[in-house]
């Protein structure tokens, strides 16, 4: 607004440089508006839900205070949903870099079929959570996938059934979300690599420095901007892994498989408890700015420079 | 705040849609998940009933979660201040909307009809609200049903079990014949079906108390021990790939003879019928041992909202053809499930609906009839979900039955809070 006003007077003397000063601005505002309203004013209108007793609709005459968060995290379903997320986004971020660098490394050997290769990889990102959610809970099945296969091959002690068992179906939702998102993380690290310069490596080359040295002194340190993205990136779509455990196990065996974001589903919608779906909401937005604000700032504040 | 919204959706109603208002013609507008096979050919008779009357029906069918996107639809047409004409709604869903203030009323038709007079009272709580029909009942389904396959009975005594030994002493025999006793699928729900059941067969004095009155110190006490002890008992029966799976593959499973018999409600008769079975000959319906006499129900109504002068004739003529003896007949000889009237004829059924028809006026009139908790008519949805967990973490092992019963307590406790 305040550049607004300044730029006022130069319109008398100058109308078309005023022109080319407002477009943007004029450009930018709807959407500006957009977002204002449907981002950060849900967010406002989420945690006024968090603080009343809502619970079939919205329901603004009753105040809780800090009653729905305390009766969230005293919820066992909640501490599950906590526990699973540590569990489902260390595992997540951990290999999907590691794969994803790996796959990268591999293919920039400058080797035969790269273009061919490339898609293969990325191409599970194109698939939505949903279909692979649906794809590897049969494929984990033992009554009709991997165990079933192995054991009508002959392998009859095979056995492989996380899927069905309380304590490791967690890791089946991993290894699927890693299938996905690996793909995607190795184009980021790809792009990362052919950003580096040649000339060092040749140097280093000269200096008789072997492969691995290259790599681990001077590649892997540089891939350091894209380690951040990777993460940033990673991190904010464990915590918001709704679709990929709803088509996988819909939170079961049992309570197992509960994350933040199906609690908040289920709550809001399913078990009319509102408030209390507010305040898991309000408490999974914290967590992922808590990831996004500091990249940000490093962002921003490094371009200032 | 929701009245602004309403008001302002209202508005911008007015704008967008000034078109329907134009129409003299009646129209119903009917939010459902009767999307299946069986069930929309049900629901179709009622259709064509009220399309012979004049009155055109919108369809606007929400499958899924049983229900509960349908519940999530209607929650935005509601915020809009634009509700459908009818919406099929179970139990607590309904006193919770009624709570609201939005649904409408039927006194008119059912004064003229005596409702009062043929609706059993257990029902008559769900569909009046401060002694007013804002429901009209569609079908009475009970829970506490078991459906053996005839071939694995015989070949395991060919005597139906009457009481929990009985039972025990099946489910050992079938399984010492190589088959799995008990077909079941792992989801919460289900698991929480058969929970109802064995309450229910530990008396209906102790169902009562825990589930309708949600006493803590039953659903804590040494007999809710007994009941989860009971489920780790009928745990050991199942297959061990039973978790996720869906209830009407748990009923093939009883129809191909790979499983002797499973506990859910008459729904299960359709997967039975459609694959050309008869009761009797090739599958036996009967009660949870320990139940007969008692009945858990459950019951899909359609609940009436508050509409304009203009649509208002079209409601009324729907709820009178719901409670049409005749259509009441009709339609659940296709569900499964026993009419929500106690005064129609039984001649259209099979056996086990001829069974279901009889025990419910029994129950009924010996104060014997109970809400479900597994389907919404015991508790509202907040506690119903919270003994869900409970009911499913112990039956997947996460909990000891004391544990579960002290943790079913504390959870029934948080949930009301």
């Amino acid at each position: 607004m305040a550049e607004l006003t300044t730029t006022a007077p130069r319109a008398v003397t100058n109308p078309r440089a005023t022109l080319q000063d407002l477009l943007p601005k004029i450009v930018l505002a709807p959407s500006f508006a957009l977002i204002l309203i449907f981002v950060y004013g849900f967010i406002i209108f989420t945690a006024f839900l968090s603080f009343s007793g809502s619970k079939l609709l919205p329901d603004f005459s009753t105040w809780v205070g800090l009653n729905n968060y305390v009766r969230l995290f005293n919820h066992p379903n909640w501490i599950t949903a906590l526990k699973n997320l540590a569990i489902f986004s260390v595992l997540y971020i951990v290999i999907c870099s590691f794969i994803g660098l790996a796959l990268a490394i591999f293919l920039d050997q400058k080797i035969r079929g790269e273009g061919f290769l490339r898609p293969i990889y990325l191409y599970p990102m194109a698939l939505s959570f949903i279909v692979t959610g649906v794809a590897w809970k049969w494929f984990l099945d033992p009554g009709i996938g991997l165990e079933h296969v192995m054991q009508s091959w002959g392998w009859e002690s095979f056995s492989f059934r996380w899927i069905k068992e309380g304590q490791m179906a967690i890791y089946t939702i991993v290894i699927a979300a890693v299938w996905q998102s690996s793909g995607f993380v190795m184009a980021m690290f790809l792009a990362g690599l052919r950003g580096v310069d040649n000339e060092i490596i040749k140097a280093a080359q000269i200096d008789g420095a072997s492969t691995l040295t290259i790599y681990r002194r001077i590649i892997i340190p540089l891939m350091r901007p894209v380690f951040l993205s990777a993460f940033v990136v990673l991190a904010h779509l464990a915590i918001k892994s709704y679709d990929l455990v709803v088509a996988m196990t819909d939170g079961g065996p049992g309570t197992a498989t509960w994350t933040p974001a199906l609690f908040m589903q289920k709550f809001t919608f399913g078990r009319n408890e509102m408030g209390m779906g507010a305040a898991s909401a309000i408490i999974m937005m914290m967590m992922i700015f808590a990831i996004i604000v500091p990249y940000l700032y490093s962002e921003l504040g490094g371009k200032k420079k | 705040m929701r009245k602004f919204l309403m008001s302002t959706a209202a508005v911008a109603a007015l704008f967008a849609a000034p078109m329907p208002m134009a129409h003299a013609e009646e129209s119903v507008e009917v939010l459902h998940w009767w999307t299946s096979g069986g069930e929309a050919a049900a629901l179709d008779v009622l259709k064509k009933n009220l399309e012979s009357q004049g009155v055109t029906w919108k369809d606007m069918p929400v499958a899924g979660g049983g229900g509960e996107a349908a519940m999530t639809a209607l929650r935005a047409r509601v915020t809009a201040g634009d509700p459908p004409t009818a919406v099929q709604a179970l139990g607590f869903d309904i006193t919770d909307w009624a709570n609201q203030g939005v649904v409408g009323d039927l006194g008119e038709v059912a004064d003229k009809e005596g409702w009062d007079k043929v609706v059993p009272a257990a029902l008559q709580n769900f569909a009046k609200h401060d002694g007013k029909w804002i429901a009209a009942p569609v079908n009475v389904h009970s829970t506490n049903w078991v459906w053996i396959s005839k071939k694995a009975l015989d070949a395991a005594g060919g005597k139906a079990p009457e009481t929990w030994d009985e039972l025990v002493a099946v489910l050992d025999k079938m399984q010492a014949n190589g088959i799995t006793p008990l077909g079941h699928g792992g989801q919460a729900w289900q698991d929480a079906t058969i929970f109802d059941a064995v309450v229910l067969s530990l008396g209906t004095d102790f169902y009562k108390s825990s589930m309708i009155d949600l006493d803590p110190a039953a659903l804590g006490g040494d007999k809710m021990v007994e009941a989860f002890d009971r489920m780790t008992k009928l745990k050991s029966y199942v297959d061990k790939d039973f978790s996720g799976r869906d209830w009407n593959l748990a009923s093939a499973m009883v129809i191909e003879g790979k499983a002797g018999m499973q506990m859910m409600g008459d729904w299960a008769k359709g997967e039975f019928l459609k694959a050309g079975q008869k009761p009797g000959t090739d599958f036996v319906c009967i009660r949870f041992p320990g139940t007969q006499g008692a009945v858990t129900f459950n019951s899909d109504m359609f609940m009436m909202f508050k509409v304009g002068d203009d649509k208002k004739k079209a409601q009324l003529q729907m709820a009178a053809d719901i409670e049409d003896p005749a259509f009441q007949s009709s339609f659940n000889v296709v569900k499964g499930s026993v009419p929500a009237r106690t005064d129609v004829p039984d001649t259209a059924f099979d056996d086990c609906g001829k069974k279901g028809i009889k025990d419910l006026a029994e129950a009924s009139s010996g104060g014997k009839l109970f809400g479900s908790m597994a389907h919404g008519y015991a508790a509202p949805a907040a506690v119903k979900n919270a003994l869900y967990d409970v009911v499913t973490r112990h039956f997947n092992g996460e909990l000891d039955s004391k544990a579960a019963a002290t943790a079913l307590a504390e959870a029934v406790a948080a949930a009301k809070g």
